[in-house]
């Protein structure tokens, strides 16, 4: 829908490559679109402007000038700004010198406190913490009965005296967990209270009734990613109204930037501690600021992604498939096993999408139809070994076969016989040192997942077998093939 | 803001069992107080005209929700330009609060206004011209009983809440309104949907297993709507994000077993007003699948204004239909370009 900013920089950058230094003008105009982008990302306009006029500051410095690809150095900035903004490093949870520990979640209506509540104590209880839920949300209709659930769901007992839907006094449930708590030897408790608005006087007072009644080591806020700019009001409320130590970003599983996430810290000063990605009970992680400024700047997660590819990708099978492309015996049963390499590291077309440039690519990308793979499972899976290993013996009756077998059509074989054939030229190509022109209609970019070996040996004091860490390494910038800007190598 | 809907009248019921029971409710219909209710008016669709009937229901303000965007900067000639940033804090999005600075200044330019209530007046103007729309109440009208509401959002919107707040208000009116619980995925989302139709006096059609397929539930939905003569089925559906391929399929796929019996009127859309530039990809993903038909724009008495409306609205054509502004039941209205335009501007 929107360009992305490191589409719009690269366009940027294109009037910029030829100069060695960047005028105070070209620094202004790179940073127009920082602003927009920003501000697409919903970071809140305050903070934008802010942030605006210290990367100028540093920008219009040294470092810059000095700077062998000044435009990059811009953007380096920008991101190193982000990351301080963001919180720098992590900041773990504060657990009690005597426990219960105790954390109060509080936050605006459907930002996902019940379901964070759940995530949380099963967190904690793998971590080997006993942990009880308090339903202190006596407001919404069944909130009560929720909690509850999710408490079943993870295997954590929860404290509900009160059946709730209006009834009932959350100070007094919360200040009689604690009791509760100690007399029944849990380690840390977790009170999920009411949505509420920041403007809404009573509630935040009884907010700040409830804390004070527990007196908890955290009060996290927590805060829905797709928040706009509204986030800075918000945050600021219950900075005053309640007083928060932390941050927690939820849903950010969706498509959203996430702005609001560097609106509430530079706000409230407070680190995010956690970002809840899911609607399973595991999908919770520390939180990232890294990331996440990549993620704001739109700039592709290339930590994310490399660290996948690094979960899942199996590095002897990857040598072995460098060995085979290398002797030239490459066969469709090769090309599948690889399709399926790829497949454990995810939606493909997400993990395109995180590499940075993917913007150029986005349109391609939409019409990419991940079950694609699947069909070309089914037509590989259809054929017999002997045709696998040697595609030239698929003759007309043996592709009617597999069509009726694969329950694709003769023309849907044949389309995958010739783009099997191509991609085999292709990395002939790239084995005598040649950079592929892109493969056509190729689902997976199975040139760059086994590079030939001979590259492998080139590249000194490389450890690993990821080529996109490898490349990321070598070059010291992100990985996406030999032409960063084309993408082509995905063959999309 | 009249919102009318056309109820078929008794006898014409295509189920025979119900007429007995339809009859009676006709009479209670017509010696309740219904003050606006006139009978036979226009031609509808499929519906014999001298068998609708026309229900007014009451008028509905939503003042209370909105927030002015001018408590802070002094707004005059010279400082047109810090209207895109206040544009821009009430989550207009870069490029319409561009566009709308353009047209106030023109227009400014054009008429000679220079005080502070002249250049209000003017904003006022082009925001409410620009949302305004022929098609934004409720489209309850076409007289194909019953009338199927679908309710969809990404999760915390408030979809549950606002079905609630609609079915009583329908209710209200005299409509046999019954709610489908077809979120059958958030823990309790069954249990808190029950108690806003005891609260709204709607009848519940619940999963009979936990976890069931919701399309199914949507299915037996309009059965029940059917066989019941409801005149108003309301779909709740879970919260999904919409780029989650998997949900949203089943979303089309709840779209495609309710046509199997009933026809679809509305298809709203709840979008938070404290969203973000997502609302409008949020809407757009939703359109798609979904074929959205309004938007429900909830939480109004935040501090949030909303302003994504705008962009959704203008780029895909969905008119903004409800507003929520609480959380009590009766806490909702219905949209109106104009009221929304003076509130942020007053």
């Amino acid at each position: 829908m929107f360009g992305n900013l490191s589409d719009r920089l690269v366009d940027t950058f294109k009037n910029l490559r030829s100069k060695g230094k960047l005028t105070p003008a070209d620094i202004d105009a790179t940073l127009r679109e920082i602003r927009r982008a920003l501000l697409e990302a919903d970071v809140a306009l305050e903070v934008v402007k802010n942030f605006i006029t210290a990367v100028r500051d540093r920008a219009l410095g040294d470092e810059v000038s000095k700077a062998l690809n000044p435009a990059q150095q811009v953007v380096q900035i920008v991101n190193e700004e982000l990351v301080q903004i963001l919180g720098g490093e992590q900041r773990k949870l504060a657990f009690a010198k005597n426990p219960p520990t105790v954390i109060m979640l509080a936050g605006l209506q459907g930002s996902g406190k019940t379901t964070l509540a759940g995530k949380l104590a099963k967190w904690l209880k793998d971590q080997g913490q006993t942990p009880i839920l308090v339903a202190a949300d006596l407001q919404r209709p069944n909130a009560v009965n929720q909690l509850q659930v999710v408490g079943e769901r993870v295997g954590v007992p929860v404290f509900a005296p009160e059946p709730g839907n209006g009834k009932g006094n959350p100070v007094k449930v919360a200040k009689e967990s604690i009791k509760h708590a100690k007399q029944k030897m849990f380690s840390v408790v977790i009170v999920d209270t009411a949505g509420r608005l920041g403007i809404d006087e009573d509630l935040m007072n009884e907010a700040r009734d409830i804390r004070n009644a527990i007196d908890p080591d955290e009060v996290l806020f927590v805060i829905d990613s797709m928040i706009g700019q509204d986030a800075v009001n918000v945050a600021k409320a219950f900075e005053d109204g309640v007083g928060i130590t932390g941050v927690v970003l939820t849903k950010l599983d969706g498509d959203a930037r996430g702005g609001a996430a560097l609106s509430v810290a530079s706000v409230t000063g407070k680190p995010i501690i956690f970002a809840s990605n899911g609607e399973g009970m595991d999908a919770f992680e520390p939180f990232y600021p890294d990331r996440m400024a990549s993620r704001i700047l739109d700039m592709g997660d290339i930590l994310t992604l490399i660290e996948q590819a690094q979960k899942q990708f199996d590095e002897v099978e990857a040598q072995k498939m460098a060995e085979k492309i290398a002797k030239n015996e490459f066969t469709l049963e090769d090309f599948m096993e690889q399709m399926q390499q790829l497949r454990k590291m995810g939606n493909i077309k997400n993990m395109i999408a995180m590499m940075p440039g993917a913007g150029k690519m986005r349109e391609q990308l939409d019409n990419f139809d991940e079950r694609e793979i699947d069909r070309t499972e089914a037509i590989i899976r259809s054929m017999t070994p002997a045709e696998r290993r040697q595609p030239k013996i698929l003759n007309g009756s043996r592709r009617l076969r597999i069509a009726k077998g694969s329950g694709m059509t003769v023309t849907d074989v044949n389309s995958l016989v010739n783009r099997f054939e191509q991609a085999s030229k292709m990395m002939k190509t790239m084995q005598k040192g040649g950079v592929p022109q892109g493969m056509p209609g190729m689902p997976a970019g199975m040139g760059r997942i086994a590079p030939p070996k001979k590259k492998d040996k080139g590249k000194k004091g490389s450890k690993s077998g990821n080529p996109a860490k490898r490349a990321a390494e070598a070059q010291g910038k992100p990985f996406s093939g030999q032409k960063p800007e084309s993408g082509s190598s995905f063959g999309l | 803001m009249a919102f009318l809907f056309w109820k078929k009248k008794k006898g014409e019921e295509p189920t025979p069992e119900p007429i007995v029971e339809e009859v009676i409710e006709s009479v209670i219909e017509e010696v309740a107080p219904q003050p606006e209710a006139k009978p036979e008016p226009k031609p509808v669709a499929k519906a014999k005209p001298e068998k609708v009937q026309e229900v007014v229901l009451p008028k509905r303000k939503f003042a209370k929700g909105i927030k002015s965007l001018f408590s802070r900067i002094k707004f005059d000639v010279e400082n047109l330009d810090e209207l895109e940033d206040v544009l821009i804090q009430a989550d207009f999005g870069v490029d319409a609060a561009e566009k709308i600075v353009a047209d106030v200044k023109a227009a400014a330019k054009k008429s000679g206004a220079a005080t502070e209530a002249e250049l209000k007046a003017i904003l006022a103007d082009i925001i409410a011209e620009s949302l305004k729309r022929e098609d934004a109440e409720l489209n309850l009208s076409s007289g194909q009983l019953p009338y199927v509401v679908l309710v969809v959002g990404v999760n915390g919107v408030g979809k549950t809440t606002t079905i609630g707040k609609l079915s009583k208000y329908l209710a209200e009116a005299g409509s046999k309104v019954v709610i489908a619980a077809a979120d059958t995925f958030r823990a309790a989302a069954v249990d808190q949907i029950a108690t806003w139709a005891e609260r709204a006096g709607a009848t519940l059609i619940r999963p009979k297993v936990e976890g069931q397929d919701p399309a199914s539930v949507a299915f037996e939905g309009v059965e029940a709507a059917i066989t019941q003569a409801a005149d108003v089925l309301i779909i709740d559906t879970a919260g999904r994000l919409q780029n989650k391929v998997d949900l949203m399929n089943e979303l089309e796929k709840i779209r495609r077993v309710v046509e199997k019996s009933g026809v679809i009127a509305e298809v709203l859309l709840v979008i938070d007003a404290t969203t973000g530039q997502n609302g409008l990809v949020q809407a757009k993903a939703f359109a798609e699948v979904a074929k959205v038909t309004g938007i429900a724009l909830t939480k109004l008495d935040g501090t949030a204004k909303g302003g994504i409306v705008y962009s959704i609205q203008k780029d895909l054509g969905i008119p903004v239909k409800l507003v929520g502004v609480g959380e009590g039941i009766d806490d909702f209205a219905f949209f109106d370009s104009r009221e929304f335009a003076n509130g942020l501007v007053k």
